[in-house]
């Protein structure tokens, strides 16, 4: 029976693929990439709660809806996009997985640097995008990685060259626009930082209007040696979202990559987050804070791989939990043999705040190398009856209390954001959600 | 009036009985210091005051300048001017010492009706309660307890209460632990709040305290209850001859509680 299922579900995506397949970007190696991922997706379809990997996480959801594959791309104005264009900083925007370069601002970009449409780089022959896009991101055991692959019609390509420092942040909206049929995207992010390079990214995704839909971003980064790339993912869209992401990092010698991953929209959100240390002398921070309520989850699947000697990587998790919402965490770390010297810490905390609220912590640790530092620690509490008897007695109310406290639950992370504009953004969604903001505000 | 009656309070924790009968009166001014043996419930009757949901009062009654106490929120308590230096005072990692500060005592301003202050004014009245416990500028702008010694978490307690300006301060065995140098600054911010208005009940397991901050009355609890009362000389009986005589006579049934 099951089988008809995953065949049922799989043809709509198939059908699209042959249909569009002419006007998808990509040169020979690019088009034999996306035949290969839709006949892989077409083998695997969906997964489903039996497979350890989805085991927390039913995307029949997903599987079921019958979705929009190719939507166009709408007209938006500044206004639209006002809330999430972060000033200094370069903008590239998609809508419902297009382009749109009437909203993007790339004024001043320093000659050699490509913030571009990646569809248009592979048009003008860019040997980087050509030879990168897909090298990294393994589809063949994820069906969205696949899926993704196959079917991406746009995306960004950020190549900043050798030794060169870039000025400002590259600030990445993805936008939906959904309404009437549920619409799918899937957007494609290449990130290349040269030697001895430095950038910082910040990728949003948001919502304008209301419907069913799902963005399904793959993003990719190079990091060549001793580049220091600074990445940021704020995923704040609407309850209505499916929201399945694939962020692949590759690290070569002495480079140094962090990200923060902060998710507080949609309804089921997954994000695999896979860092290979290729190179001796690499550093990966890897931290996140969701914050979740209702009917929302949101799930983390980490994957750390050191494959080369003195490689140091750090994940720091939070989540905040509220309503009936659900968190998954799933650490895994990886040592290959002769990664000697790693020093590998996973640290995953969550905290709930109702009693229907549930997490999945389970970190993964396997290590074949004999000389090496691997730590990790997961916890799951509520807020400390002491510490909010404590605020009382200084004259602070109850509800005002739990919110302090939960603030200061997210404010290691929130300290750690080193772009002005997301940190401020983060601070003010908090002040917002949580209770009696104004005295947080106040306060912090 | 008297600014603090307690009668005959019963609480427990769990199924543990703790307070078994206290009876206790501070008048407007005065000092009160309750010494007594660990576990006699000292502690406890500070956190019952000050209104920690972990104990339960099942009997008696403690008037606040005339209210019922037990019958308010923490937070409410603290807005009409009572507060409680905590034994152990608690971290909170990524909320400003001082901005917190800020916060309680405009909710306390509020409650009050008195206009709250803005940044500057605050900050030029909280320069001055610095002063009164040799406060340094940079545990001010650090989160609150954070990293803090403990000697530097007592001193925050008592900065707490100067800005936060009591009318009754419970100080909870606030100078254990402390060396003689944090002692004396323990000691000074308490003493250069002293007036006849403001009252302090000063909880400690030493009489050294007694000798930088002289009490007006001295009670000796036992057991949960309050078994001895005298002057300050009570403090130095105790300091001689320990607590087992007492321990012993309210065993026997024998200690009468003397009024001061």
């Amino acid at each position: 029976m099951s089988t008809t299922l995953v065949s049922d579900a799989v043809e709509p995506y198939a059908i699209a693929f042959e249909k569009l397949r002419g006007e998808l970007p990509g040169g020979d190696r690019v088009t034999e990439l996306r035949r290969g991922a839709m006949q892989r997706f077409g083998e695997i379809g969906f997964p489903d709660v039996r497979q350890e990997e989805w085991r927390f996480t039913d995307v029949s959801p997903i599987a079921r809806t019958e979705f929009d594959l190719s939507p166009s791309a709408g007209s938006l104005d500044a206004a639209d996009l006002a809330p999430y264009s972060y000033r200094d900083c370069y903008r590239l925007v998609l809508v419902n997985g297009h382009l749109a370069p009437e909203l993007s601002d790339l004024a001043g970009l320093p000659s050699g640097v490509e913030v571009r449409g990646l569809a248009a780089a592979l048009g003008a022959g860019s040997e980087a995008a050509e030879a990168e896009v897909g090298r990294h991101a393994a589809y063949a055991e994820h069906p969205f990685v696949a899926l993704n692959t196959a079917l991406w019609r746009d995306g960004v390509l950020v190549r900043v060259p050798r030794g060169v420092v870039l000025d400002k942040p590259v600030n990445l909206v993805v936008l939906g626009t959904p309404g009437g049929q549920p619409l799918a995207f899937f957007p494609r992010v290449l990130v290349i930082a040269e030697e001895s390079s430095q950038l910082t990214i910040v990728e949003q995704y948001a919502t304008l209007g209301e419907g069913r839909y799902l963005s399904c971003p793959v993003t990719e980064i190079v990091a060549h040696p001793n580049s220091v790339v600074d990445h940021y993912k704020l995923q704040r869209e609407s309850s209505s979202a499916f929201h399945v992401a694939t962020f692949q990092i590759h690290q070569e010698r002495d480079s140094n990559v962090s990200s923060h991953s902060i998710s507080w929209g949609g309804d089921l959100v997954r994000n695999d987050v896979n860092a290979i240390l290729a190179g001796e002398g690499c550093e990966a921070n890897l931290n996140g804070l969701y914050l979740v309520e209702g009917d929302q989850l949101v799930d983390y699947h980490m994957r750390v791989e050191h494959v080369a000697p003195h490689c140091d990587s750090h994940e720091l998790f939070k989540g905040i939990l509220e309503g009936s919402a659900r968190s998954v965490f799933n650490g895994r770390i990886y040592v290959h043999p002769g990664a000697q010297k790693t020093d590998a810490k996973q640290t995953s905390r969550n905290l709930l705040l109702s009693r229907d609220a549930l997490c999945n912590a389970n970190p993964q640790l396997e290590i074949f190398a004999d000389d090496v530092k691997c730590t990790h620690g997961s916890t799951v509490g509520q807020l400390d009856d002491t510490a909010i008897f404590y605020l009382r007695s200084r004259g602070i109310g109850e509800e005002a209390a739990r919110s302090l406290l939960t603030y200061a639950f997210a404010a290691d992370i929130v300290e750690r954001i080193r772009v002005p504009q997301v940190r401020q953004e983060l601070e003010e969604f908090l002040f917002r959600r949580l209770p009696k903001g104004d005295i947080v505000r106040q306060a912090v | 009036m008297s600014l603090l009656e307690i009668k005959n309070l019963y609480a427990r924790a769990e199924e543990q009985e703790i307070l078994k009968g206290v009876d206790l009166t501070v008048e407007p001014g005065q000092v009160h210091a309750i010494m007594g043996p660990n576990g006699s419930g000292k502690s406890t009757l500070a956190r019952v005051l000050a209104g920690d949901a972990v104990y339960e009062v099942t009997d008696g009654q403690a008037l606040y300048k005339g209210q019922d106490l037990l019958d308010m929120d923490p937070e409410v308590r603290a807005r009409e001017g009572l507060f409680l230096a905590f034994q152990y005072p608690v971290e909170i990692p990524g909320v400003s010492n001082v901005y917190f500060l800020k916060a309680a005592l405009n909710a306390i301003r509020k409650h009050r009706e008195e206009p709250e202050m803005d940044a500057m004014e605050f900050l030029a009245y909280v320069r001055e309660k610095m002063k009164l416990v040799k406060m340094e500028e940079s545990l001010l702008q650090r989160p609150v307890n954070d990293g803090f010694s403990g000697g530097e978490k007592k001193r925050n307690e008592i900065f707490h209460m100067a800005t936060l300006d009591p009318v009754l301060a419970v100080l909870d065995e606030t100078d254990s632990g402390l060396d003689i140098d944090a002692l004396k600054i323990v000691a000074d911010g308490v003493n250069s709040l002293r007036d006849d208005k403001r009252s302090f009940v000063v909880i400690t397991h030493y009489q050294r305290l007694l000798n930088f901050i002289v009490p007006d009355v001295v009670h000796v609890m036992v057991d949960g209850r309050i078994a001895r009362t005298g002057g300050k000389e009570l403090a130095l009986e105790l300091e001689e001859r320990g607590y087992s005589w007492l321990e012993q006579k309210v065993a026997t049934g024998a200690a009468a509680p003397v009024e001061a």
